[in-house]
This record gives structure tokens, sequence and C-alpha cells, in this order.
């Protein structure tokens, strides 16, 4: 039986399962359950809802929108705010951010559900193919953006609706950045991240360059010798490695890497998967990694994280996604040494973890996992090549209230960036915002140029 | 991008969102936090003679009528006009007018039936520079007693008076405000037209008694142990609107008067449908006082996309077009034959569509087919009168199908006539009028 066979197998599951678990969590809200879960919104002042939103998008206006007939007034309402908010609308923890503080959840433990209306208003635009936003008139300048992630992309949004030519550098062959390589798979179907890259591209004036990667390819003075300012949306691209003894043995493989592989492929039967799974970590990738694991034919999948479950940073929604899936979570378990038999990942032996002092301290009690394959989610960190010179501020590019990094023309938002949730929606405040203040330094040297004496 | 622009009688706004002369339009506080968020034009809450201001009570002056989930359906009010002194309505109004020099900005007036009162108060409020004037005939409760508002709308001699000495002593703009306390609406319509009116506005609130406090045994809002009737308005309200809006603008005598309509306009569809029904643009209270200022922004954004959705450029392209469509009874085709068809995918099986049929009206719709639980409706038996489409719970699950002529009617076992035919020539009329040889 394929299914149970030991070590990294591709095509446990017959293709019906595949289909099956990976089809849509949230499946889209047909027109009568969007006016059914719209009618429940109160339409507050000064809404909760909105400010716990990082874009801060006008959720009691789309909603009103939506009950009212317009969907379409609705989706620009989003997008006003937040050009990818068919991806948040998918991926956002809404559990922790808007619907956490929906007053409904205060009067019945029951939010409006905003992230699936937000879904149902920009999927009917963009399946329109409704375009909102012009370029204004040229300004004749030109802004780099490195990373075609949902920071750079909003940048570069932004800076074309204000007249500003864009050119978006990315070392990736697509688009996207963790849209399309990182977020689970059963959160966006059907290639939804290429056709949002697509729709937000569609306003004109933004060109995509694949392939080339800062530091390695061009350097920050390149860039800065070619346009008149760069935005920096180059995310995290180093994973922290788990340094103990086996750590290199076959069938160890980082989680982002793991998840990556699993979105690009043609068919989820190509990918290979352990039959006995042992996740090291405790955020959202680790409970990903985890799922799709399960998703793809695993047998046991053990999520293994260092401390306990209050102190993990994935939502409780999605540890109870995982629980519901099949994944166990185990806490108070740092790694000690990884096993091998001919050559390939046989277990993992761990230590048991508790608090002294105020500090993690292992126990000296030891257990053995038996593992044929371990996803390494502990941590992604900012990749330093290219950007030896910035100012850092706890291990990622420090910026202030703007965007703007140390080095004088340079911006940077999203998960490379100080300050933000580590999450889609931060990535696209932040570089919608960086792309407002980029615009109103290069209005203010265009005016310069023109100063009377 | 349609344009929203609005010229009514002159007045013009960016766009056709007025709020209504009440609360939300009393003070200079209220009216540039509206003229803030986007509101087109204010009516000023109404002001009243010189001299010491009415007093309001210091209990509860508004009832509800709720939906589901406490939706708010209606309000039934016992405020009165202004409680504020003249000079500091007029003041305001003269600053708010040079701040917001784009807005429509119309003063609200109700004084006592005597050509002096009206003679005096029309200067000092057209000194404040207001782009015209709204002549309160409407208050149904507390004005009324003392022989205003609602006192003077119920008769049209009054109201004819009035507005002649309005249009005599103002250059401003007269708008006329109709209460629906009345049998017909067309004859204070035509009175104030007779007058020289320049536009009507209506509806004013409705006589009311929303609900019965049942351990005190009183009306609510109940005053120290007591209520009275008060205003209606909101939702509940905007059919008995519509109607009298189109009444006027189909009548003969008053065709082509411009009506600001009022009465329950909480979205951009209620707008505009009291817009395709003749009103030149709109006055909006309830719904402001249930959600604040900010639904404006609904409003704008929703009627602009219908119009670009429909290709409707400004709003003369929308203004009225349903006039023609309104018709009476007796004019309507008795050889359209219409059936309710049940969607089957869409139908959740409640069985309502079924039990309103089989109870009350033509027993026409199954409960069950080959002893499974199944609503479908049975045409022979089907009169087509849509009740089941209103009582769906699912939008668009149940649809009432025009049969095309020549299409059998199984009921009544004939074809449909392709002619147009009403109950003016019916044989079963005895007043029948014979088609002219």
């Amino acid at each position: 039986m394929r299914r149970l066979e030991p070590g990294l197998k591709a095509g446990r599951l017959d293709a019906a399962d595949y289909l099956r678990n990976f089809s849509d969590l949230h499946p889209r809200l047909d027109e009568h359950e969007a006016l059914v879960a719209s009618d429940r919104c109160y339409f507050c002042h000064d809404a909760p809802c909105m400010t716990a939103c990082p874009t801060s998008i006008d959720i009691p206006l789309f909603i009103r929108q939506i009950s009212t007939g317009n969907p379409i007034g609705s989706a620009k309402t989003i997008f006003d705010q937040n050009i990818l908010g068919g991806m948040c609308a998918r991926v956002c923890p809404t559990e922790t951010l808007c619907e956490e503080a929906c007053v409904r959840n205060t009067a019945e433990e029951r939010p409006v559900e905003i992230g699936r209306l937000q879904r149902y208003a920009t999927d009917i635009a963009i399946e329109q193919g409704r375009q909102f936003y012009t370029p204004a008139p040229s300004t004749d300048r030109s802004v780099a953006v490195v990373g075609a992630g949902p920071a750079g992309l909003a940048c570069a949004h932004r800076l074309a609706m204000h007249g500003h030519q864009v050119t978006i550098y990315d070392h990736r062959e697509k688009a996207g950045g963790l849209n399309e390589y990182g977020i689970a798979a059963y959160k966006t179907t059907n290639d939804f991240a290429q056709s949002e890259v697509d729709y937000i591209l569609s306003i004109g004036n933004i060109d995509v360059i694949n392939g080339g990667m800062l530091g390695r390819d061009f350097t920050l003075a390149d860039l800065q010798a070619k346009h008149d300012a760069v935005f920096l949306g180059t995310g995290l691209g180093n994973v922290n490695a788990l340094n103990i003894p086996g750590a290199d043995t076959n069938g160890i493989l980082d989680a982002v890497e793991f998840i990556a592989n699993l979105r690009e492929a043609k068919d989820k039967a190509d990918v290979p998967v352990g039959r006995d799974v042992v996740v090291i970590g405790g955020g959202m990738t680790a409970i990903d990694a985890a799922v799709q694991a399960k998703l793809l034919g695993a047998e046991n999948v053990t999520i293994c994280y260092r401390r306990g479950k209050e102190h993990m940073n994935a939502s409780e929604f999605e540890q109870d996604l995982a629980a519901s899936k099949g994944v166990h979570i185990r806490h108070w378990l740092q790694p000690k040494e990884v096993a091998h038999h001919h050559g390939h990942v046989s277990a993992i032996t761990l230590e048991y973890t508790h608090v002294e002092d105020g500090m993690m301290k292992g126990t000296g009690h030891k257990t053995e996992i038996k593992a044929d394959q371990i996803l390494v989610a502990i941590g992604q960190k900012l990749d330093l090549m290219g950007i030896e010179q910035m100012q850092l501020q706890a291990g990622k590019i420090a910026i202030d209230a703007e965007g703007r990094t140390s080095l004088p023309g340079v911006w940077a938002g999203g998960d490379c960036a100080f300050g933000g949730q580590d999450l889609t929606v931060s990535a696209v405040a932040m570089g919608r915002d960086a792309a407002e203040s980029i615009n109103r330094s290069l209005a203010v040297q265009a005016a310069g140029l023109t100063a009377v004496a | 991008m349609a344009d929203l622009r609005n010229n009514f009688v002159g007045i013009k706004s960016p766009n056709p969102f007025w709020l209504a002369s009440a609360p939300p339009t009393d003070k200079a506080y209220n009216v540039e936090r509206a003229f803030r968020a986007g509101w087109g034009g204010v009516v000023w809450k109404t002001l009243g003679s010189e001299g010491p201001p009415v007093v309001n009570v210091n209990g509860p002056r508004y009832g509800a009528i709720w939906g589901a989930d406490r939706r708010l359906l209606g309000l039934n009010n016992i405020e009165l006009i202004t409680d504020r002194p003249l000079q500091v309505n007029l003041q305001e109004m003269k600053q708010v007018k040079m701040n917001w020099p784009d807005r429509a900005l119309v003063a609200s007036i109700m004084v006592p039936c005597v050509e002096e009162e009206w003679k005096a108060i029309l200067p000092l409020v057209e000194e404040t520079g207001a782009d015209g004037i709204e002549l309160n005939f409407g208050c149904p409760h507390g004005m009324s007693e003392r022989g205003m508002g609602a006192a003077v709308g119920q008769v049209p001699e009054y109201i004819e008076m009035v507005v002649r000495w309005c249009k005599q002593y103002t250059r401003m703009p007269v708008i006329t405000k109709l209460t629906p306390n009345i049998a017909d609406i067309r004859k204070p319509a035509r009175a104030a037209k007779a007058g020289g009116t320049d536009a009507v506005s209506l509806i004013n609130t409705i006589n009311s008694i929303v609900s019965v406090d049942l351990d005190n045994f009183a009306p609510n809002p109940t005053v120290g142990g007591k209520g009275t009737h008060g205003g209606y308005c909101g939702p509940a309200v905007k059919p008995i609107a519509l109607n009298m809006v189109a009444e006027i603008a189909r009548d003969e005598e008053t065709y082509g008067l411009p009506i600001s309509g009022i009465g329950g306009v909480t979205t951009w569809r209620d707008a505009a449908e009291f817009m395709v029904l003749g009103a030149g643009n709109v006055q909006v209270c309830t719904a402001a006082m249930t959600y604040g200022f900010k639904i404006v922004e609904e409003m704008i954004t929703g009627l602009s996309d219908w119009m670009d959705a429909k290709g409707h450029r400004n709003l003369d392209d929308i203004t009225g077009r349903a006039v023609p469509n309104v018709t009476d009874w007796k004019y309507l085709n008795l050889n359209y034959i219409a059936k309710a068809r049940i969607d089957q995918d869409a139908c959740i099986k409640c069985g309502r569509c079924h039990i309103a049929c089989e109870d009350t009206s033509h027993q026409a719709i199954t409960a069950e087919v080959d002893g499974v639980r199944h609503f479908e409706v049975m045409e022979d038996e089907c009169v087509g009168c849509n009740l089941c489409v209103n009582v769906c719970p699912v939008e668009n699950c149940i649809t009432m199908v025009g049969l095309e002529p020549g299409t059998l009617d199984q009921r009544t076992g004939s074809p449909v006539s392709p002619i147009y035919a009403n109950w003016t020539t019916h044989p079963n009329n005895p007043t029948a009028v014979q088609a002219a040889e």
C-alpha cells in the first residue's frame, strides 16, 4: 500500500483525495450567503474592525455596499486601502485582527464574517477584470522596487497611481513572493496568486524583471543610478538552521522550501512526503507545513515546539485547524539529535524543557520520535546580501515612520523591515505607505528644481 | 463616471443627498459634521418666530419599531421645531453657508398663519445667504395643536395663502413641505402650486403610536407615565411616501412641479426609487440618526455605480423615468398572465411558500411530490399573485414568469391573448366603456 510506505514518497493518495484535501478551506460565499452575512454588520462608529486592520480598510462601508447590492463599489472600497484585498481575504488571520475586534464577537461570540465578505467582493471585481485606478500623468520619475511580494506589489501599484514608472526586480521566476510560493495551498486555490498579480499590474507603468537577486546580480548603487528611488520588499530570505548533530542528514528540509515545492508542483501527487513527519517550530509556517504534509498523505505528523501552547506564535485558529486535520502538536520539546539509517533520517531525539528563573532550560529528560522526514520551521531571517551597509533593528532593516532606511533614497517594508506583524496585510500597509512617502519626496525634489531665487 | 451634481429649483449641490429638517440639522456643529461627511445639502431644523422658543420634553422623545436583530425599521418622534433662539440659528446658518458655499442650505420655517409673521421672518432668513426656504406644514404633534404644522397642511386654502405670502416677501426659492396625514395628497400639492411654490417636499411624518408599554399601559415613548401620538418615519414609511410622490408627479395639475423626496431613504436604491418616481432630490433623516452621517458614502457610491452600470450619465437621465409607468388599476392589462416558478436548486425547502398559498391564497404549491418534501407551483391553480415570491426567504428563488402570448394558461384553459385589454372594457364591469364603432 503506497500510502503507508516509509521514507520520502510521492503519490501516497488518489487524485480524488488530493483534490478534496487541497480544496478551498473556506469556499466562497454565494450571493444569498453574502447578503445574510452582510446583514449582521452593525455599521459601527470608528469601527474596531477598521482599527484592527493594518491597512485600515473601511470595513463597515464595504460590507454595507455588499448589502445594498453593490459588490463592485465594495471591491473599490477595499482596494482603495489594500490592493491585495483578494489575497488578504484568504490568508489574513482575521480571528486575531478584525473579527476578533468585531463587536458581535463581544455580543454573541459570533463575529461578522469579514474575511469571507471581503473575498466575495474582491473576487467579483477581479473576475470581471474591473480596474478602478488609472495612472496619473507621468512624473518622468522611475522607482525600483526589489521584491514582487505583497509589499513590493502594493508599493508599485500606489507609485503607478501617482504617475511614476516602476520596475520590480524579483529573483524568482514568478512574481507574488510568499503569496505565490509560501501561502498554504488550500487557502489560495486556482492559481489565485497569479491572477491577483496580473490584476495589480494591469494598471500599467510597472515592469517586472525576474531572475536577478540583489547583492548577487546587482547592487543598491546600480539601482540608485538608474532610478530616482528604491523600495526594498525583499522579505526574509534565510531560514534559521537546526544546529544539532545530524542536521544535514537526508530527509531534513526547511519548511519554507517544502511549502514552495508543494505550491509550484503541477500535481500534488508529484510531491514526496514522509510517512512519519516531524515539524520543528511553533509559528504559522510550522502549522502550514504540518497540515499540508498530512494532506499529502503522511501517516503521522507531529509538531514539536520548544515551549508551551500559550507561547506558540501560530494562532488558536491555526492550531485548531491542524488538530482537526490530525496533526499532533506537542509542547516543551527541543530537538537534540537526529538519528539516521542508511544515510536517511530515521528518528529525532528531543529534550523536555521547562522554565527556570524566567528562562527556558532543558530538563535532562529525553524522548525519541520516529521520523523519515523532518521539516524545520524555526524562523526566517533577513538575508543581508546587498544591504550590508544598512542599519538594522532587532535583525531587520531599521526604518522610520515613513519607511525610510538609513540609506538616503532607499525605503523598505514588509517582512524585511522592522515594525510589521509578519503578515501579508502588514506588508501591504508598509509598501503602500512607503509609496506615499516616496511620492511626496519625489514631488519635493521636483518642486526644488523650479525654486525661484 | 456618473455626474451626481444636483440642481433643484436653482439650488445647486454636489449630489442629491440632503438632510431633512430635524435634530441632525439643529445646529452648526451637526451641519458642519454632515458637510464634512459629504452630504450635498441640508434643510436647517425648523425655525420659529422671534421670541421665547418652544420647549421639548426632557424625557423620551422617540419610540421605535424593530425588525429582526433589532434593526430599526421605524422611528416615531415627539420632538418639536428648534428650541434654540432664532438669532442663534440665523447667525450659525450664515456662518455655515460662508464656510460651505457649494452645499445647499435651506431654512425650514414654521410661524403662525398670520401675514405679518411671515413678512417679518423672511428677510431675516434671506440675509443669512440661505439658498431657499421650506415651509413646514407638516408637524403632526405639538405644533398642530397651536394652529401650525399639520393644522395648515391639512387645509389647502391655508397652504395657498401662506405660499403666496412667501412668494411675495422673498426672492428665495420656496419649497412647500406636505403632510401625509391627509386623504388626497394632490389637493395640498395643487394648492401649493396655485400659491406659486417653486417645489414641494414630502412626506413629513405620519401620525402614529408605535407601541404600548404593557406594564404601564401607556404609549411609547412614555413621559412621566403618559404617552402621545408622534410622527412616524424611517424605512417603514417609504411606501407611503413613494406613492404620494408618484401621485403628485403624474397629476395633470402638478405635473412637472419639482419634488424633494423624503421618507425612509436609507440606501442608494431608496434614493433612486424616489428619483425615478419624480423626485429631483431626496432628504434623509432617520437613516442618519440610526447610523451616523457616514451612510452618505454608501448612497453616493451606490447611486453613481448603478448609473455607470446602466449608462445613465446624470440625474436628468433618471428623474421621473418611472412616472409614465404609474397608472390606475383599471388600466392594467388583464391579459398579462404571470405564473410563479420555483428554482429547485436555490430552494431550501422551508415550505413557507406552500403554507402561505395553501392557507391564505389559491392552493397552488405542492408540499410533497411522490412522498418526498418538494415545493413546486401548479400552474393550473396559480393565479400569479406572487405572495410566495414575497414570503420566500431566499432572494430570486421564486420568480414571476410572464407567459408569452399564445401559450396555454392551464388555469383557464385558454391561450394567452396578445391584445391589451383592461377593466374598463371588461364584460363583468357594469360601467364598461364600449369601444368606439
